[in-house]
């Protein structure tokens, strides 16, 4: 099975800047594969060199079989793209937006069309001046679900939904999974990723970082527990997947592998628990322990 | 935030001023050497003042006999129209254009007040109108016209330009976008040039009504009138201060007046690039158009007129028989190359337009479609120079129409027409030049508002200053054969097709290999 995406050694500099420094990237066909990475770790850079809006100054991209800078015009038609930003014309409807980005990719379906400004609750006679960013947002989503594209890039598409569209979009994607398409998304979101995501390339500094399926980087999810117990809690030290662990008298803080914390709070619960609160790790606090763990791995080495 | 808005300012107001002292101190230089005998300035004058159609286009004509109620005649009116769309775009810039940039949400929600961003504007238009009055003032004195009257001219230029800075902040309050507004400010303008224009011609009652009729009833060298400069000046404060309590009661980013919806489909016609950026010229292109078929129309009205306007002298012969041909058409041909010129700024800002769809993140997403580049840029390049032929037919129907009725002779529509859209090609070079600017270096794409403004100055100031020959041939607009006084020659406008043509395909080959965007 080609790869829908293949991207090694992808360097791209502006000016003196070096946002990309040898990216690798491979999408297969018909998965759907996150990309994450901090702020300014060259995400939306790679998506448009991806686009042939920017050129590579070094490196090997392979687009659907194609060369994105050259064959920019042919392999446009089989893809659609969400920008991170959407930026529309003032004066137009975003009924009309919808269509002039779908006709100049070559054709909108008509019924998915319709469909999907009804599920994303988006009215189409307003001008596109009068919109949220959230609606904003819908209008290229809606532009880019509603063609018939092999391929879909998409820029952090659910940052400004509300979680009702949150979960309209999560179920819109299941639908492309399912017909077969190959997804690239770009996201913040763990959660999110985590739902829709069969295979995620974390990049740093333009750098690939990790690459795999999900369940092989599992161990990069943690959760952070602060409980207070009626009776002091002990042997936390003792269980697995424990980092961090602070016991003062009534309460502790740690954090704990998601794949462990049912062990946890059923260890807890013995104590009697009066408060718990649990908080996902944020992507920033998840890489820095990340990269925490491999030099302290590499200081004991 | 004063100091700020000046900042953004410190480019385009010098330009302003600059081009308004040109203008003028290029009329009132040219009225001295035209008219050399007392006897040519009156005759001049009788004929002005018994010609109701040039009243009504140009305004009352006070004491024509002196070089100053000439220039007074001239631009007093017509000044005021620039001061007022100078004052105009310069409140737009600094409100209503900032809140639909966001960027007002930004400063708001810091340590200003609602009312800051609005009393910054007003401040910056203020001063700019002072200045203004100022520089007209200097530049008249300058040139040794009496200091009364330079005063009362440059006063009542910038008078208007206040009193339409406060209709513009009350109509950017009103409007729900900048757009709209200039909508608004546009037809309060029309409006005011239109009331004036009946009540010259009338008894001058309904001149009264006009805050353009208030500037021109001060009289700047005919014995100066003071107090309607109270008027202006006063009229702009109240406005502004209304403007002021209307914005209390508005949101940001949101208008008074609530918006229509629109089509909830595309029109097939939309979905081309050409016809996208049509659709996004065609408020420009239907005011520009409007206001050089009315230029043309003033232009037409006087050229018959042309021979008892201006005499018979030395100074009229190097200005106007260039080329042969009759006094008439040379001076039909001189103003509609005049005309082109400033309707060439179209051309140029509906070009570099292709740049702000970049740079506000607009082109992306097309560019992430299967439209290719080139004919994304094609269609801009299309639009901008169809729409200069547009304009430059509607100058020429203007002129056309207005001659014929002038002159009694049909053939005389055709003809002008013809000779307007001759000079397309010389608008079509800076055209050209623009797109190269946004391929090739698109950083840099204010220089192409450069290369217009030197046109400019070497038309204007050409002549006065008797440049030399290399520096005039560096204008487009020197070439193009000066119709329908001369001869039609085909010749240099092919080269100009041709050096356009060129210079496009440089900016399409730049936009090729370029990356987008370029920030």
């Amino acid at each position: 099975m080609a790869d829908a995406i293949s991207v090694s050694g992808l360097v791209k500099s502006f000016g003196s800047v070096r946002a990309l420094d040898g990216l690798d990237l491979n999408v297969a066909d018909g998965e759907v594969h996150g990309f994450l990475g901090p702020n300014g770790a060259g995400k939306s850079t790679t998506i448009r060199v991806l686009l042939g809006l920017l050129r590579a100054d070094a490196g090997d991209v392979r687009l659907l079989d194609g060369d994105p800078w050259s064959d920019a015009v042919t392999l446009h038609r089989r893809l659609a793209y969400v920008p991170g930003d959407v930026n529309l014309w003032p004066n137009l409807t975003g009924g009309e937006a919808i269509d002039l980005l779908g006709r100049l990719r070559g054709g909108l379906v008509e019924r998915r069309r319709a469909e999907l400004l009804e599920r994303f609750q988006l009215d189409p006679t307003k001008k596109a001046r009068t919109y949220s960013k959230g609606n904003r947002q819908k209008v290229a989503l809606v532009a880019a679900l509603s063609s018939d594209v092999e391929l879909l890039i998409l820029d952090e598409p659910t940052s400004g939904l509300d979680p009702l569209m949150e979960e309209v979009f999560r179920e819109c994607i299941e639908e492309e999974r399912r017909e077969g398409r190959t997804v690239l998304l770009s996201s913040h979101i763990l959660a999110e990723v985590e739902a829709l995501c069969d295979r995620v390339t974390i990049i740093r500094a333009g750098r690939t970082v990790e690459s795999g399926s999900l369940s092989g980087l599992r161990h990069l999810t943690r959760t952070s527990i602060a409980v207070e117990t009626v009776e002091p809690a002990g042997d936390l030290a003792t269980l697995a997947g424990i980092h961090d662990l602070r016991v003062t008298d009534h309460r502790a803080t740690f954090d704990v592998d998601t794949t462990h914390l049912d062990e946890a709070v059923r260890h807890l619960t013995r104590f009697g628990i009066r408060s718990l609160t649990s908080q996902p790790p944020t992507l920033e606090e998840l890489f820095l322990r990340h990269y925490g763990d491999e030099i302290e791995h590499e200081a004991a080495a | 935030m004063i100091r700020f808005a000046l900042r953004r300012e410190r480019v385009r107001v010098p330009i302003y001023l600059l081009v308004m002292f040109a203008l003028l101190a290029s009329t009132a230089a040219q009225s001295e050497s035209l008219y050399a005998t007392q006897a040519q300035r009156d005759e001049y004058a009788a004929t002005v003042t018994g010609n109701p159609g040039l009243i009504a286009l140009v305004g009352p004509a006070y004491r024509l006999t002196t070089v100053g109620g000439d220039t007074a005649w001239q631009w007093g009116g017509i000044g005021a129209i620039v001061a007022a769309l100078m004052s105009m775009f310069i409140v737009a810039r600094h409100t209503r254009g900032e809140e639909q940039s966001g960027r007002s949400e930004l400063l708001r929600a810091n340590v200003l007040g609602r009312r800051a961003s609005a009393a910054a504007a007003l401040a910056v238009v203020t001063a700019v109108n002072v200045l203004l009055a100022a520089v007209v003032a200097l530049s008249l004195i300058a040139l040794g016209q009496p200091a009364a009257g330079s005063i009362a001219l440059g006063a009542s230029l910038g008078g208007a330009g206040l009193l339409f800075a406060g209709v513009a902040i009350v109509a950017m309050q009103v409007a729900q976008s900048t757009g709209g507004a200039s909508a608004i400010v546009g037809a309060v303008l029309g409006g005011s040039y239109l009331l004036r224009a009946a009540g010259d011609v009338g008894d001058g009652t309904l001149s009264w009504l006009s805050p353009i009729g208030w500037a021109q009833s001060m009289r700047p060298f005919a014995d100066e009138r003071w107090w309607p400069l109270l008027l202006l000046v006063g009229g702009g404060a109240a406005l502004s201060a209304a403007a002021l309590a209307l914005l209390d009661r508005r949101d940001d980013g949101a208008g008074l007046i609530a918006p229509r919806p629109g089509p909830a489909r595309a029109s097939a016609a939309l979905t081309h690039p050409l016809g996208l950026a049509a659709r996004l010229l065609r408020g420009a292109l239907i005011g520009w158009a409007t206001g050089l078929f009315l230029a043309g129309v003033s232009v037409g009205l006087t050229g018959q007129d042309v021979e008892r306007l201006l005499g018979d002298s030395a100074e009229v012969d190097k200005l106007y028989n260039q080329a042969g041909g009759s006094l008439v058409d040379n001076y039909l041909a001189v103003s509609l190359s005049s005309m082109a010129l400033i309707g060439t700024a179209f051309a140029v800002q509906a070009m570099l337009r292709m740049r702000s769809e970049e740079t506000a993140g607009r082109a992306e997403p097309l560019l992430a479609t299967a439209l290719a580049r080139p004919a994304w840029a094609a269609g801009h390049l299309a639009a901008a120079a169809g729409g200069a032929v547009l304009i430059l037919g509607a100058l020429g129907l203007g002129a056309g129409i207005a001659d014929a009725v002038a002159s009694d002779d049909a053939g005389r529509v055709p003809l002008l027409v013809g000779s307007a859209l001759a000079l397309a090609p010389a608008a079509w070079v800076l055209t050209g030049v623009a797109i190269a600017l946004v391929g090739l270096a698109p950083r840099a794409t204010a220089a192409a508002w450069g290369a217009l403004g030197a046109c400019f100055l070497v038309l204007y100031l050409g002549p006065l200053l008797s440049l030399p020959d290399w520096v005039m041939d560096l204008s487009p607009f020197t070439h193009v054969p000066l119709l329908p006084a001369a001869a039609f020659d085909a010749v240099p406008l092919l080269a100009l097709t041709a050096i356009a043509a060129a210079l496009a395909a440089a900016g399409l080959a730049g936009l090729r290999r370029r990356d987008i965007p370029v920030t």
